[in-house]
């Protein structure tokens, strides 16, 4: 009895072995189908925006499935991944995604998620597409793989000031003071340490930076020092659900300053947020990532999202303009050869995306056509105000009591 | 930055959030005080309680407030059969087992929650959540000053129990005596499962306090409950007037601290409290001398 089971297991590991070793091989044979790499921040803190994130990739992956495939490559396979809102949880997954032989890895969502995802990608110098991480560490570290489609801090602080001083200019200088509210890790931190840099050489004088870290399920301390204060501008600068909170705090105090002014606000800009709590979000200004207004096909993938009953907020058009990015570069690199797809990357010019952006060229993994846009909630609803080239109603400013 | 504006609000909002602290510590001194164990699975118990209220209101469309006299029964029946069921017997009597035995609760209940739920933060959303009351120096949210009134009720509640009814005369008599409390004919695991099911009853209620303007994830509790500990030993093993002063004290202490050193340190005063309270006076304010 035990003769014959050891017998039968010998024989089963044979079988499992010629398998293994025939594995390889049938699988190029194939020749159809490219994995591709999803990973977002799904559960945790960042869960909101991380399923935004993935489901705006899932509509590019479904698109490009449905009209065949990638040329000569077959069809997409996506892995998904969850990176638990933890740099440790995003790692984790870069192994699970590298050992399941995905070509390239899109997504990240938060600057501290994207460092850590593009370290470990880089170990195995898988191309890695960062979907929104604005960190400028993330493509200054000289990782050859790692590519940021959209926007960094340094490009967006220096918009968002200039546009700032031109609004306040344009209405005769009402702010002077600002106060600076960021959330405490890597996004948060560095934007505020710019603003703290950049602001003063504009005329404005900050009277205090308040960071707080990710969750803050209270903010009555920090609406309390703004009562004491009394800024003419606040400038948030933390995700969503600590966003939505501010806001709430500061009608549930009765803080009327004469302008909340976002850069990069987690809600500032959501439809959803708007949709929700329509008094907390009325005039607030943003100057964050924004899809082409003037674009068809923006418009379409907006009505297609809201069709299922989602907002269409920034993680969804960035990743999906991300996954066509990849896409397009897989399709030029002909083959999921990690290197091959690595300077195709680096020499894209793509242009089929829904951003308002410049020409598509790659510097050191930075997109330099990249821009964000100055939004504003009006009527009930988020209207570009900047660039005149894309803006869709002119800023109300100082808010109206 | 002293400015009375800011001070005097942050202030009573540290009172209204020490409140639902104290009722947290409020379950784990009476344990103690008691069953002599330290219970850590209070705060996957929390966790629980939080989830629960949660699907009570999204499920059921029970608003928190009302949810409290179907959990806290619920939750008292839980306590009951765990301390019957569960601790007791496995523990043998010991201290030391019932240590490891709640710590072992802890971790089953936690990752219960974690596998029902995943790590996701959720909340739910009141019409009165953000309402406040107009003290004219001082705007409080509606659901805070609620929580404040309703900890004093039930601090209330739980010392008249304590004090008038046989159930309560036969806790005391146990935490003093417990060898003469049987031989008088008291059933003592009857008492130690009633006190664990009171307890339980407790973190339930101020579960229900707390999720209209807090979230839920599966180890949400395990921070309110070092908040506990600190004030179970800031306020004295076992004392129940110490648990409530305490945790008053430690809600200012947080919302201070928070105020002047920022909203990331904000609870460094509080664990520098509890390590000076272990240096100077080691029984607390109100605990007896060992």
């Amino acid at each position: 009895m035990s003769d014959n089971k050891l017998s039968l297991s010998r024989r089963t590991l044979l079988a499992g072995t010629a398998a293994t070793i025939a594995m390889p091989s049938v699988l190029r044979a194939q020749g159809a189908g490219v994995k591709l790499g999803i990973l977002h921040p799904v559960s945790g803190a960042l869960s909101y925006s991380g399923t935004q994130g993935r489901l705006g990739a899932m509509l590019a992956v479904d698109e490009i499935n449905a009209a065949g495939g990638i040329k000569g490559l077959g069809k997409i396979d996506a892995v998904l991944g969850d990176a638990q809102s933890t740099p440790a949880g995003g790692t984790a997954e870069v192994e699970k995604m590298n050992s399941a032989g995905v070509a390239a890895i899109v997504g990240g969502y938060a600057s501290a998620l994207c460092l850590a995802i593009s370290q470990a990608a880089a170990r195995y110098d898988l191309p890695y597409v960062v979907d929104v991480g604005v960190a400028d560490a993330i493509v200054t570290r000289g990782l050859k793989n790692t590519f940021r489609f959209g926007p960094g801090f340094g490009v967006i602080a220096k918009t968002a000031i200039a546009n700032l001083a031109a609004i306040n200019d344009a209405a005769g200088k009402p702010a002077k003071t600002v106060m600076i509210v960021h959330e405490d890790s890597l996004f948060g931190s560095g934007l505020a340490k710019l603003l703290n840099a950049q602001l003063p050489q504009h005329g404005f004088q900050i009277l205090e930076t308040i960071p707080h870290p990710t969750p803050t399920r209270d903010f009555n301390n920090v609406v309390l020092k703004m009562k004491a204060q009394n800024p003419d501008l606040v400038i948030p600068a933390n995700y969503y659900n600590e966003y939505v909170l501010l806001a709430r705090t500061m009608q549930q105090q009765h803080v009327k300053p004469k302008g909340i002014y976002s850069v990069l606000g987690g809600a500032a800009s959501s439809y959803k947020f708007v949709k929700e709590f329509p008094e907390a979000a009325k005039y607030i200004m943003d100057c964050n990532h924004w899809f082409d207004p003037k674009n068809p096909k923006a418009l379409a993938l907006k009505k297609k999202v809201e069709d299922k009953g989602q907002f269409f907020t920034y993680e969804v058009y960035m990743n999906y303009s991300c996954v066509l990015l990849t896409a397009d570069a897989l399709a030029r690199a002909g083959s999921a050869d990690r290197g091959k797809l690595t300077e195709a990357l680096a020499s894209s010019s793509f242009a089929g995306h829904v951003m308002p952006y410049g020409p598509t060229k790659f510097v050191n993994g930075q997109n330099q056509g990249a821009a964000p846009v100055n939004t504003q909630v009006l009527d009930n609803d988020i209207k570009v105000v900047l660039p005149a080239a894309f803006a869709q109603a002119k800023p109300v400013f100082p808010m109206p009591a | 930055m002293l400015s009375p504006v800011i001070l005097i609000p942050a202030i009573l909002n540290g009172l209204l959030t020490g409140a639902v602290y104290a009722l947290v510590a409020l379950g784990l001194t009476l344990i103690y005080g008691v069953l002599h164990i330290i219970n850590f699975a209070h705060g996957a118990l929390l966790s629980a309680a939080l989830f629960a209220a949660f699907f009570a209101f999204r499920l059921l469309g029970l608003d928190p407030y009302l949810a409290a006299f179907l959990l806290a029964p619920v939750f008292f029946a839980i306590g009951y059969a765990l301390q019957r069921l569960v601790i007791g017997p496995a523990s043998h009597g010991d201290d030391r087992n019932m240590l490891l035995v709640t710590l072992g609760l802890s971790i089953i209940v936690e990752n219960a929650l974690l596998f029902a739920f995943r790590a996701d933060t959720r909340t739910i959303d009141l019409s009165y959540a953000f309402a406040t009351v107009d003290f004219g120096f001082a705007f409080l949210a509606v659901p805070r000053v609620i929580g404040f009134a309703v900890v004093f009720a039930v601090a209330l509640v739980l010392w008249a129990i304590m004090r008038f009814t046989d159930i309560g005369k036969a806790i005391r008599a146990v935490a003093k005596e417990k060898l003469g409390a049987e031989l008088a004919g008291i059933d003592v695991a009857h008492v130690y499962a009633m006190t664990f099911g009171l307890g339980t009853a407790c973190v339930a209620i101020a579960a229900c306090l707390l999720i209209p303007t807090y979230y839920v994830n599966p180890s949400v509790g395990d921070g309110f409950v070092l908040i506990a500990f600190t004030i179970v030993v800031l306020g004295g093993m076992g004392s129940v007037p110490g648990a409530l002063i305490g945790g008053l004290v430690i809600g200012v202490v947080e919302s201070l601290s928070g105020l002047f050193l920022g909203e990331s340190l904000g609870q460094i005063g509080i664990f520098l409290i509890f390590i000076a309270v272990l240096l100077a006076r080691p029984t607390g304010l109100f605990g007896a001398k060992a």
